[in-house]
């Protein structure tokens, strides 16, 4: 068996600044798993620019900011293993995987960060009508297709669903000569960013039917056409708005999934408005050593601030490490974070004021669109925090930073409180 | 006089401004809550730019794409020559970030430049 401190599953943009970080904190015996033949994950394959606004100060594309990371891993010299599949990691974090050079092989870690990512709901989960003929595509896969293979899934194509992906595939599949006839999206607001609606729909003419879905798709070997229908406030199909539009693509942008096989393995508790791991403020799930970063751990709308997540977790596990395995020791009762109204959740969802950094970011997602309001944070009963949004949206992550000398002066603090209030 | 409905990109208000226009000249920016929006209002209405991404074939290489983009931001209106342009280019690897693909893409002047590392494999 092999012998690691750290071992990082997945070698995206999270584990990539969590392998950074671990290394800059002091720690020297660090692995990362990748199961794709580079490093760099996702951002791989999003070619489009609008990365790294808040981290580099410049935009740059996605296969960009992961080569920033990507040189400084190398030039920290962190070691990494490619084409590499983690199986199953246990309580005691020894770490199952197997390539083609190893075979099946185990490491045995003090410490273990989960930076798996997420996946794409696919066809099956969303309950459309109809034969199941070549043509449907999860946006991901063609935007691989498109960027990472050079080939073209279709000609004539509809998007279901308007979350980032979808946006930018529309315009991606336009400037590669194919005709996207329309976007539709269920919800009575889009899910993605607005300056994507901007820049990808607007900018070409692409329009973006709102309150709509796919009720059938028609043609057996291969997409023919769809019929969109608008859907009532319950998101039920109106009949007699039914409209048909031929295709041969239908691309499906409906949301995206943290992928949590590996983490329920070893037994870490899941909070089920995210789908990830429940953390306490240093990132570190219910199975002590067992840390969590990205969009494993919930599904941010920048890479940004997935870097600046990583690296808190990062750095948490170099200090357990450090700490020889053991909780330090606190003299402080647990802080519970509490999600009210259209706050969803809260990632992390404990506090420990001890083991707190100077400060931590609370990072969240609302659950409707409301505009000019307050994002209030209340210290049990007693607000002390709030700040004027002109808009909050689903599509858009939320934060609040909490910091550690104001939660000294509250001892006997039991929950801290989210709620978005009208102005 | 002429109306321009636009949507402001800089954040995420998304504030729906409206330009009032009389030959070409901007009379008045409306419906805007800062001056973010004022001059995203303005460049939009006189000279839109965006930057241009895309792929270009790579031969030689550990992956057959590249992912390319456009060094600095192109009028709007080139963005279907620029994307073009680049559909027949093929190069050698290996390919570094911040090579140049295509000089001057579509008479725009600006340079088309690798946004990848593609190793000769």
């Amino acid at each position: 068996m092999l012998n690691y401190d750290l071992v990082i599953v997945g070698g995206g943009p999270a584990g990539l600044a969590a392998a950074a970080s671990a290394r800059k904190n002091g720690l020297e015996s660090i692995i990362i798993l990748e199961r794709d033949h580079e490093l760099g994950g996702i951002l791989n394959q999003c070619i489009h620019n609008g990365f790294g606004l808040h981290t580099f100060k410049e935009e740059l594309t996605g296969p960009e900011y992961a080569g920033r990371f990507i040189d400084e891993v190398a030039d920290l010299k962190i070691e990494y293993k490619l084409n590499t599949m983690v199986m199953d990691i246990s309580e005691n974090k020894v770490v199952t995987a197997m390539n083609r050079e190893d075979g099946l092989f185990e490491i045995q870690a003090k410490a273990v960060i989960l930076a798996m990512g997420c996946r794409e709901r696919p066809r099956g989960a969303l309950n459309i009508p109809g034969y199941r003929p070549a043509g449907i595509y999860s946006a991901g896969t063609a935007q691989r297709l498109v960027n990472i293979e050079g080939f073209m899934p279709g000609r004539e194509v509809v998007i279901l669903g308007s979350g980032d992906i979808g946006l930018i595939m529309a315009r991606r599949m336009t400037l590669e000569g194919a005709k996207v006839k329309v976007v539709a999206e269920l919800m009575p607001f889009s899910g993605g960013l607005k300056r994507n609606i901007v820049q990808c729909l607007d900018d070409f003419g692409i329009p973006l039917k709102l309150s709509h879905t796919v009720v059938d798709i028609d043609g057996k070997e291969r997409v023919k056409g769809i019929t969109l229908a608008e859907v009532d406030s319950t998101g039920k199909p109106i009949p007699g708005t039914e409209e048909h539009y031929d295709c041969d693509t239908l691309l499906l942008s409906c949301g995206l999934i943290p992928e949590n096989e590996l983490s329920r393995g070893i037994g870490v508790d899941i909070e089920p408005v995210t789908n990830g791991p429940v953390v306490n403020e240093s990132l570190e799930t219910s199975v002590p050593g067992v840390f969590a970063c990205g969009n494993v751990l919930h599904v941010h709308d920048l890479v940004d601030f997935v870097s600046e997540e990583a690296a808190t977790a990062g750095r948490n596990a170099a200090k357990y490490i450090q700490n020889g395995s053991r909780e330090p020791e606190t003299s402080h009762e647990t802080v519970d974070l509490c999600p009210q109204g259209i706050v969803r959740y809260t990632v992390p969802k404990t506090l420990n004021v001890d083991r707190m950094d100077d400060e931590i970011t609370v990072r969240f997602r609302v659950g409707a669109v409301q505009k000019n309001c307050y994002v209030s944070t209340y210290f049990d009963d007693e607000r002390v925090m709030r700040r004027k949004r002109p808009v909050v949206a689903p599509g858009e992550m939320e934060e609040v930073k909490l910091k550690k000398e104001q939660l000294l002066k509250y001892p006997d603090l039991k929950q801290i409180i989210f709620k978005v209030e009208e102005a | 006089m002429e109306k321009r409905e636009l949507t402001c990109i800089g954040c995420p208000l998304g504030c729906a401004v409206t330009v009032e226009m009389e030959g070409g000249e901007i009379l008045k920016i409306t419906g805007n809550t800062c001056k973010r929006g004022e001059e995203y209002a303005r460049k939009e209405v006189t000279n839109p730019t965006r930057i241009v991404t895309s792929i270009v074939r790579v031969n030689g290489g550990k992956i057959p794409m590249v992912s390319v983009k456009t060094k600095s931001d192109i009028p709007k209106s080139k963005i279907f020559d620029c994307a073009k342009a680049l559909q027949n280019i093929q190069v050698e690897a290996p390919v570094h970030i911040g090579d140049i693909i295509v000089e001057n893409v579509a008479d725009t002047g600006v340079s088309v430049v690798a946004t990848k590392n593609v190793e000769a494999l």
